[in-house]
């Protein structure tokens, strides 16, 4: 695969590498430069596109080392909140009174496979994934999304595993009850 | 015994890294007469099918795009003009 010209880059690929990084920073502004660092970034390694991977593919590997840079020189002014610190919508999805079961059980889910290919599920996914806490997002995201290792994650955000871990059970807890509101229990009514 | 909570915690980090013995052992009896751990475990099977398969759709893109500013903001500076 070759590269096309470098002007068609940003009608072609704009928008896509814009999402993808609003979803990770969330601001719309910083989402702007990292897409403008990332074409120019591109501009000058364009000998080393090795034309394995499309032109996107390329494109969004370059725009994911921005991103985990900008989390990199941003970690010092928002350190990872510390994993003991308490979580009030965590806390009540158990009961402390009751040896810390359930507080709400969670429901079955019918036919989870099939959501995968709704539409409709897949905006339920992000608008769950956009209502976590902004570091919960963070570090599903670099897991979930960009397959980021608890050690690699840890470098980036200058975090200890457990801390990582912490944020990341309260984020698939709040994801897991979101969609269960949102999409699960909502199909079940329907039925 | 370990509680739901405790398991839920477990349950999720093995998904990020490798459980001593004593901690699955401690997971696997709760699983056992636990129906709803049970159902919390499969759920975060699905979160992480659901998370890559999220990862690929999103290189084709959902929903948002580049206001009209920013991208000739881009534009000039790939010309070298900014």
């Amino acid at each position: 695969m070759t590269l096309s010209h470098p002007d068609t880059w940003l009608d072609q690929h704009g928008d896509a590498l814009y999402r993808f990084a609003l979803m990770r920073v969330r601001e719309s502004a910083t989402a702007e430069d990292l897409v403008q660092e990332t074409l120019l970034a591109a501009l000058r390694a364009q000998d080393s596109f090795a034309g394995a991977a499309a032109e996107r593919t390329w494109l969004i590997a370059i725009l994911k080392n921005k991103i985990i840079d900008h989390f990199r020189r941003h970690r010092h002014e928002a350190p990872l909140p510390e994993g003991d610190d308490p979580d009030a919508a965590i806390e009540a999805m158990f009961n402390a009174a009751d040896e810390d079961h359930w507080a709400r059980t969670p429901a079955p889910w019918a036919n989870p496979d099939r959501a995968l290919e709704q539409a409709e599920f897949w905006r339920a996914f992000q608008l769950c994934l956009e209502g976590l806490p902004a570091r919960q997002a963070q570090v599903f995201t670099l897991t979930e999304l960009d397959g980021l290792g608890t050690e690699e994650l840890c470098k980036v955000l200058e975090a200890q595993p457990s801390n990582v871990w912490v944020m990341l059970h309260r984020a698939r807890l709040r994801l897991r009850e979101c969609l269960e509101q949102n999409w699960f229990g909502a199909v079940a009514e329907k039925r | 015994m370990l509680s739901c909570k405790e398991v839920s915690l477990l349950v999720s980090q093995s998904y990020d890294a490798k459980l001593t013995w004593r901690q699955r052992l401690g997971v696997r009896l709760h699983l056992l007469v636990c129906e709803a751990c049970r159902r919390f475990e499969r759920q975060m099977q699905f979160l992480r099918r659901a998370g890559r398969a999220f990862s690929d759709r999103q290189r084709d893109g959902v929903s948002g795009s580049l206001s009209p500013s920013a991208r000739e903001r881009i534009r000039n500076s790939l010309r070298g003009r900014d």
